[in-house]
């Protein structure tokens, strides 16, 4: 697991039924590009998050395949629709197979 | 003088900042504001100062790099603020206490201080960078090993505790214990050196608002300390920011935490007096 | 070492085609990505909104959106990065619409490509220059 991983996902605590809403996620993390090189030449192996995918209740909102041109600490925003009341969870994949989750609880009123 | 100067600002600025309003995607006004905290981005000069207006480094950015300050989930440097939380609460130290064990009531208790320092301190009878406060902390009340000055860990403890005082105006005194120290830093500022021969005040005071190359030149303002840049994706502080100017006029740079930097930084963080704290913001 | 005049014509030559090879490389490498993801399908000029900042003040982090209304999965390129592929968004059921936004690293100034991929196979496209600035005095 890379250091200092730390997920931050915003989501509103309630939703209007059929009615799209916003979704915001950021995660700490270096992604090391794989293009660049140290200081004796050598290349730096590629080390970043390659998936990110988005599920409320078992379904899918969106999902990223991301590759070395994602800027450090991978920020997404996007939308979501739900009927009912649920769960969002957040997994984003690190090249080294480490996974980092994140949940959040929605109200449909 | 003044008043050829202020026709030089508006021109310019108003200039630039129409160029990149005019090819950009984002909209953002010139007010900033986050959750609510409105944040001056322009002041009247100090009186000591020969321009008329002070503005933050913020105005002179694009509005892609703008916006990025304008909603705290949008800044990066709040990664390093939630790490600085999580550093925190974290026991650490001699004494098996963390910040949190003393400062019952968060970091919240330092709403304001940024706004003042670097300050003289009686107690200690010397002037005070935010810096020296927390390994004043880490090392006489945790038993910790103080933390090294322009790293991760420190910029990220400065980031968290200048964030408290977001929107205050920055006020700096210049005067009594601190005048000596404010003099020395105002003598570095227009001193020329390095290769290149310059001084702060040549781009800063002389040409803030215009292009050296392709980057628009600020008046070098530090009250959005520390600063998330894009080009190194991570919090700066304002030594490790004064080092890297050095080294681009080709001067040998003065030490991180060391007595000619102290003083500069006094001196700088004077001339944004009544700017408004913004750290952590974000710069290119 | 001595160069006669046919040497150094010669070198110049090479020089001139080490220099073109990049380029050429850098080209096939997107029309590869490109062909990965549209197959054989047609391309056309519509229905895809990329923003992207015209000026970008540093290559690092660039912010970019798009968005395709009914498209199952939008492709990003980055023609000029020495790896084109940027990212590829996909859909689902719950997405309240087809549109996304990240943060992206341009190596220079450059066009960059989105690829929407319909739901019946077909793909639409928009192209968006990026110009990079670098600093005069990025310390």
């Amino acid at each position: 697991m890379a250091d200092n991983v730390k997920p931050r996902v915003r989501v509103p605590r309630s939703a209007v039924a059929g009615e799209a809403f916003e979704i915001k996620t950021l995660i700490s993390h270096k992604m090391e590009s794989g293009q660049r090189k140290d200081s004796d030449g050598n290349p730096i192996p590629r080390s970043i998050i390659n998936h990110f995918s988005c599920d409320f209740n078992g379904e899918n909102v969106m999902q990223a395949m991301l590759e070395g041109a994602i800027s450090t600490n991978p920020y997404f925003q996007f939308e979501a629709v739900i009927q009912e009341s649920g769960t969002f969870t957040f997994t984003w994949l690190d090249d080294d197979g480490s996974e980092y989750t994140d949940s959040k609880d929605i109200t449909v009123g | 003088m003044k008043k050829m100067k202020k026709f030089t600002l508006s021109a310019t600025v108003a200039a630039s900042l129409a160029f990149f309003a005019g090819t950009a995607s984002a909209q953002v006004s010139d007010a900033l504001e986050v959750d609510g905290t409105v944040i001056s981005t322009t002041a009247p000069a100090p009186d000591f100062l020969d321009i008329d207006q002070v503005l933050s480094g913020w105005l002179f950015r694009t509005p892609e790099t703008r916006a990025l300050q304008t909603d705290d989930f949008d800044n990066p440097g709040m990664v390093f603020v939630d790490q600085a939380i999580d550093d925190w609460n974290a026991v650490d130290g001699s004494e098996g206490k963390s910040c949190a064990s003393c400062h019952t009531n968060g970091p919240e208790e330092f709403a304001g201080l940024r706004a003042e320092l670097p300050r003289w301190d009686e107690a200690q009878g010397k002037v005070m960078n935010m810096e020296d406060y927390i390994n004043l902390s880490r090392v006489e009340h945790m038993g910790a090993e103080p933390l090294k000055w322009a790293k991760p860990r420190m910029d990220a403890m400065v980031a968290l505790i200048s964030l408290q005082s977001r929107g205050m105006p920055i006020n700096v005194a210049i005067d009594g214990p601190v005048a000596d120290m404010w003099e020395q830093g105002r003598e570095l500022y227009y001193t020329r050196v390095g290769q290149l021969d310059m001084a702060c005040a040549n781009c800063h005071e002389d040409n803030y608002g215009v292009m050296i190359r392709a980057d628009h030149l600020s008046q070098g303002q530090i009250n959005g300390f520390p600063v998330y840049r894009l080009k190194n994706s991570k919090l700066n502080s304002v030594h490790a920011r004064f080092s890297g100017c050095m080294k681009n006029i080709r001067a040998q740079p003065f030490a991180v935490g060391g007595e000619e930097f102290r003083a500069l930084e006094l001196y700088v963080a004077s001339r944004g007096n009544g700017l408004s704290a913004e750290g952590p913001s974000v710069r290119n | 070492m001595k160069f006669t005049r046919r040497d150094t014509l010669a070198m110049g030559a090479g020089a001139a085609v080490a220099t073109f090879m990049p380029m050429q490389a850098f080209a096939d490498a997107n029309d590869e990505a490109v062909m990965a993801f549209t197959g054989d399908a047609d391309i056309m000029d519509e229905g895809v909104e990329l923003t992207a900042p015209e000026i970008a003040e540093n290559g690092n982090t660039v912010p970019i959106s798009v968005s395709a209304p009914g498209a199952v999965s939008i492709l990003i390129l980055a023609t000029g990065n020495p790896a084109p592929r940027v990212i590829e968004f996909s859909f689902g059921p719950l997405a309240g619409a087809q549109s996304a936004s990240t943060r992206c690293r341009l190596a220079g100034t450059q066009d960059i490509v989105a690829l929407a991929k319909m739901a019946d196979g077909s793909i639409k496209r928009a192209t968006s220059i990026v110009k990079v600035t670098i600093g005069g005095c990025g310390g």
